[in-house]
């Protein structure tokens, strides 16, 4: 009989009934490609299925910024002195981008059923890798945003150095909560239902088509609700967007950013501790 | 350094099994009146939860270049094994060493996606089985002449055929790195060549000096592959040892005299599902042991428990190696909801000596809505009474001992 040696015997893995906690973050670093093929997959599979394949990327932020521009203009919402398609496509993409990331994010578990119960890797990689190919749509759909700058003649100031630091923003909050939500669906399916309401209600609290100033500088407002406001990190990463590349007024002073920042942070920590917590149970109640 | 590579270690699975549920997971709906509910009781009366122990303290350990089969019957625990050591589920106590690098080919085409193309395929379900995009890339050639597809390279994999599909699928694992390979039943598909070459590779792993662990019903896979064997009965360790002994313990275990065979009640709602199974001899008295060349009967007892159009009950004969040796069905009728019995009747093929299992299933409209395996068995006994033309009857003469007409002519 042959009795070879392991070609990875430094390779060991420990199998308890409460997984094994140390790795974990090492695991994931180690199976980063895998985010890049389930990121890659998806993209692929969009462009094969749809007749206009990625320019649904563009077409539907498109549509969005002409229908809240028309209105914008129909009822008079004050822009503050920009351009309205400027101020609405600077607030329409990073919203798109935590909208899309939490709805293909909290549905990914559940929609890959069929890894999950089949193959081990770290269970975080299918909603992160839903994340980014929301991440790769919002960087095709700011080609719009370059696209009116160019016609509008304008050009952003130093204050762009600023721009990563908002996406960076943006992602956390939908990672936080896209994580969060991918899990709390496992769980409980009702989430299927929560999460589209959760979008809609979000998108009415948030500066999409009106500025922030309406918010911050209306006397009618008492003060707790424009705390409140500030909290939705999303505040933050718009008015950020506009203050960095359009060179609008800012906004959303540092300290709604340093809030907005707490927040994504907190949501990160809530949505991976919750989801390490449940993740091993995923494959047995999916 | 040790030489075992896998060691598990007093390992449990428990299920807990919630009453009146359809579908497995939990609706929030639910949860909140169960809170409410015991707030309101003060939790003395707690949810009725009945537990399933689908492994039950089983340990060994599996030293380096072994090639064991897990066998057992269904529900004997061997996938929920197989799923532990893959790291799908998590056990509920006991502990599980691997070293080396595991590959778990639970299920073929893992990850496989219709719309893409078999070169995209391979890329991807590499990832999923943990392979690096330069790994891939090195033994993409191998890969595609293993699985002979190169001229439907760039097709999308929803165009090939079942065949082309499985080998494509089974091509990737079987170039995986891997120090430990985890298979379950996936070589019972694809055509007879590509069972024996994906067979013949399994054994090459084995002979590098590679762990494999293989879960089958087919005992005849089993025994080519593996030179160990784990014997599971309802998450119980039955029985370890050489493979050949581990079979015929298996084999023997599977109980001769029992002619009437009662049928769990399913757990989810089905639209029916088979009651009581029972062999009847030609004399109508129930039998498991059948003299040769005579007929016999299966009677079936099954619920209707709402009004179906097209309803078909089938039986199968299938040989304990696995080989299925014939299967036949009712005409398509509508049944209206109740208790219903079939009779089949056997009296037209006489089979060789030796053990059989029936497989029964029930069906509307082509799709199957409750299938038996596993649980009712015969034998066929050497006839005695010469009334039977008694010459050769042992499966060396082939599976069916009915004549044909045979002449000689001068020329």
């Amino acid at each position: 009989m042959t009795r070879g040696k392991p070609r990875n015997d430094h390779v060991e893995i420990v199998i308890q009934a409460h997984g094994n906690q140390g790795a974990y973050w090492k695991e994931i670093w180690r199976y980063r490609e895998l985010i890049y093929f389930l990121c890659w997959r998806d993209v692929l599979v969009r462009y094969k299925q749809t007749a206009i394949g990625v320019m649904w990327a563009v077409l539907r932020p498109v549509l969005t910024i002409v229908v809240f521009s028309s209105f914008g203009a129909l009822f008079h919402i004050d822009t503050h002195g920009s351009e309205r398609l400027l101020l609405v496509s600077a607030g329409t993409l990073p919203w798109m981008l935590f909208s899309s990331g939490l709805q293909e994010a909290s549905m990914s578990l559940v929609s890959n059923a069929n890894l999950l119960t089949k193959v081990y890797f770290p269970r975080l990689i299918v909603p992160l890798s839903a994340i980014f190919v929301c991440l790769v749509d919002f960087l095709i759909a700011l080609l719009i945003l370059a696209g009116l700058m160019i016609y509008y003649a304008k050009t952003p100031g130093m204050d762009v150095v600023f721009l990563p630091m908002f996406l960076i923003l943006a992602l956390f909050s939908t990672a936080g909560s896209g994580v969060l939500l991918s899990a709390l669906t496992v769980k409980y399916r009702d989430f299927r239902y929560v999460v589209p309401f959760l979008i809609q209600l979000g998108f009415f609290v948030s500066p999409i088509g009106f500025s922030s100033a309406d918010v911050y500088s209306s006397g009618r407002i008492p003060g707790w609700v424009k705390f409140i406001y500030s909290l939705n990190p999303m505040v933050a990463v718009i008015e950020g967007f506009r203050w960095s590349l359009l060179r609008d007024r800012f906004l959303a002073q540092w300290t709604v950013v340093g809030l907005s920042g707490v927040v994504a942070l907190s949501l990160a920590f809530i949505g991976c501790w919750y989801f390490r917590k449940v993740e091993i149970q995923f494959a047995d109640i999916i | 350094m040790s030489s075992i590579a896998v060691r598990a270690e007093h390992l449990t699975k428990q299920y807990v099994l919630r009453r009146q549920q359809i579908g497995n997971y939990t609706a929030l709906r639910d949860v909140l009146m169960d809170k409410a509910k015991s707030f309101f009781t003060n939790g003395l009366s707690k949810p009725a939860r009945e537990t399933l122990l689908a492994l039950d303290d089983v340990s060994f350990s599996i030293p380096w270049g072994e090639r064991v089969g897990i066998i057992g019957k269904n529900g004997a625990g061997k996938s929920t094994l197989l799923k532990i050591l893959s790291r799908i589920v998590t056990p509920t106590a006991g502990r599980v060493t691997l070293k080396g690098r595991v590959a778990s080919l639970l299920e073929v085409g893992t990850g496989f996606h219709p719309e893409l193309t078999g070169r995209e395929n391979i890329f991807l379900n590499g990832a999923v089985l943990g392979m690096s995009r330069d790994e891939i890339r090195n033994k993409f050639d191998d890969i595609v002449a293993f699985a002979e597809i190169e001229r439907f390279l760039d097709t999308p994999v929803k165009r090939y055929s079942s065949g082309m599909y499985v080998r494509l699928a089974f091509s990737v694992v079987a170039h995986l790195e891997a120090d430990i390979l985890l298979v379950d039943e996936v070589l019972a598909v694809g055509d007879a060549a590509f069972q024996k070459k994906s067979l013949g590779r399994m054994r090459e792993v084995g002979g590098e000096g590679r762990t494999v662990l293989f879960v089958s019903h087919n005992m005849d896979a089993v025994q080519r592959l593996c030179n160990r064997g784990i014997l599971l009965a309802k998450g119980k360790q039955v029985a370890t040892g050489t493979i050949d002994n581990v079979v015929r313990t298996y084999l023997e275990a599977s109980d001769r005299s029992q002619a009437e065979y009662c049928v769990g009640t399913p757990e989810e709602a089905v639209p029916g599902y088979v009651q009581a199974i029972r062999i009847e001899s030609d004399d109508g008295i129930a039998s498991a042991e059948i003299p040769s060349c005579k007929p016999f009967a299966v009677n079936v007892r099954f619920q209707i428990n709402q009004a179906l159009e097209h309803f078909i009950v089938a039986a199968g004969i299938v040989t304990m190696m696995g080989q299925p040796v014939r299967t036949v069905w009712s005409k398509a009728r509508p049944l209206e909801l109740g208790q219903y019995k079939a009779l089949f009747s056997f009296d037209d093929i006489y089979l060789a000596c030796g053990m059989y299992k029936l497989v029964i299933g029930l069906s509307e409209y082509e799709r199957s809505f409750h299938y038996v395996d596993d649980v009712a068995s015969f034998e066929i006994l050497d006839a005695t009474d010469g009334s039977a033309d008694a010459r050769i009857v042992n499966y060396r003469s082939g599976l069916i001992l009915n004549q044909c007409r045979v002449e000689i002519f001068p020329q």
